[in-house]
């Protein structure tokens, strides 16, 4: 059983992301949305969690950062990148601090389009993540 | 015969406990308008951490909390099979104290408040645990569990103080709110965790599971005060301890958190008062 897929655990960073998509990020868990519905938690550790899902841009500053918060996680996990300024920098692309998106940095599985990115396409990206997680441990076993 | 019996129950007592948390969980989504998750959420989340890649801190953190496991297994053994609470309450402590020295171990600040946090925690409930002890041994006249269940009258009875102020310190050692000081319920609150901070895949899950069983110690002695030879009552003490932990949830989403200072004092105020009233009270009669 991929037990994964029923129970996975969030971890949410906020790179220079204008707090738009991470109030879209925290509606998901109201009750309106309910993302535990499905098992998920907001962790904030990146130890508990499986996907690390941010918001906002890369900056120079904030670099060490993300990939801290990456190496911690334990395996399996996915990287998830909610909004336009995630995937690509947005607008904010061509500014002289910003580096782009998350995927200058991290290995990206999810892109999460949108400005502000609406809970229900964050909800869609996340089960979207589920059946790469899946993937991603079923090649962990093969390699242990 | 009596140690099939304690396997059988070691074995069926993280499964009900279990199933107690996940209903804990709906009931919680409930209170708060949410649907919640389904009842054996808790049980995927343990597959999933036993699944998952466990990250080792240093060689002593992980030994740590598999003994804390190993203890609080032997405290629910004991107290399953009916055996001596005395006994069982010390293994309890001990249980509890490696998992603070797990919190040490790591040295993680995180980890390190939420251990001297636990450690104030044990110092609220504890003298209470002993008290209960105490006070069934001078209701009943013994320290077994089969014993004390095994006279006409419940303990409730003639100990209804005693017992409030046992209702009172499960809160704290369920860790719910508003004395989840050591364990923050949620990850993304100022402790991140508290303990299990540092602990991931099976770790985390051993530290669950161990959860499990504290569920069923501390609502088994909630039956020990209501269960009587008769099967009716004991059919009554289950129902009690039902209503126990459901009051416990409520509590749980009624509060902000205790600072500690809160926690030790009025932990002490409450039970010592009520203790002591009920044992004095008692002293005129028995």
């Amino acid at each position: 059983m991929k037990f994964v897929k029923k129970s996975p655990w969030i971890i949410h960073y906020d790179g220079s992301s204008c707090n738009g998509c991470d109030i879209e990020v925290l509606a998901c868990l109201t009750p309106l949305y309910d993302v535990e519905r499905f098992g998920i938690i907001n962790t904030g550790n990146p130890k508990h969690a499986d996907i690390l899902l941010i918001t906002g841009s890369v900056n120079e500053q904030n670099i060490p950062v993300v990939k801290q918060i990456y190496e911690q996680m334990a395996e399996p996990k996915i990287v998830v990148a909610v909004g336009i300024c995630a995937n690509s920098g947005g607008i904010f692309a061509e500014c002289y601090n910003v580096s782009g998106g998350v995927d200058k940095v991290l290995p990206v599985d999810v892109y999460v389009p949108g400005c502000a990115a609406r809970p229900e396409a964050i909800i869609d990206g996340v089960v979207k993540g589920l059946a790469i997680l899946e993937e991603k441990q079923k090649y962990a076993r093969k390699k242990n | 015969m009596v140690i099939l019996l304690g396997i059988l129950f070691i074995i069926l007592a993280p499964l009900v406990g279990g199933l107690l948390t996940g209903i804990d969980r709906v009931i919680t989504a409930r209170l708060q308008g949410r649907q919640g998750p389904p009842v054996l959420q808790p049980f995927y989340d343990v597959f999933k951490l036993i699944q998952k890649e466990s990250i080792q801190v240093n060689s002593l953190h992980r030994f740590y909390v598999y003994l804390s496991l190993v203890f609080v297994v032997f405290t629910s053994g004991i107290l399953l099979v009916g055996g001596d609470m005395l006994l069982a309450v010390f293994a309890l402590t001990l249980g509890t104290v490696f998992f603070v020295l797990g919190g040490y171990s790591t040295r993680s600040p995180y980890s390190t408040i939420g251990a001297e946090r636990e450690l104030l925690q044990i110092m609220s409930y504890e003298p209470m645990v002993l008290l209960t002890c105490v006070s069934l041994y001078y209701v009943k006249g013994s320290f077994f569990v089969k014993n004390i269940i095994a006279k006409d009258v419940p303990a409730i009875i003639y100990l209804p103080g005693v017992f409030i102020g046992l209702i009172y310190i499960i809160t704290i050692k369920l860790r719910k709110s508003p004395f989840d000081l050591s364990t923050s319920h949620h990850g993304h609150q100022e402790i991140v965790k508290g303990i299990t901070t540092e602990y991931s895949g099976r770790d985390l899950a051993v530290i669950e599971i161990t959860h499990w069983y504290e569920v069923i110690i501390t609502l088994t002695l909630v039956f020990v005060f209501f269960a009587t030879s008769s099967v009716l009552s004991r059919v009554l003490a289950v129902v009690a301890c039902l209503v126990v932990y459901f009051l416990e949830i409520v509590i749980d989403n009624a509060f902000a958190r205790y600072k500690w200072q809160q926690t030790l004092k009025y932990s002490w105020i409450v039970t010592g008062v009520l203790t002591t009233l009920n044992l004095i009270v008692l002293s005129f009669f028995h």
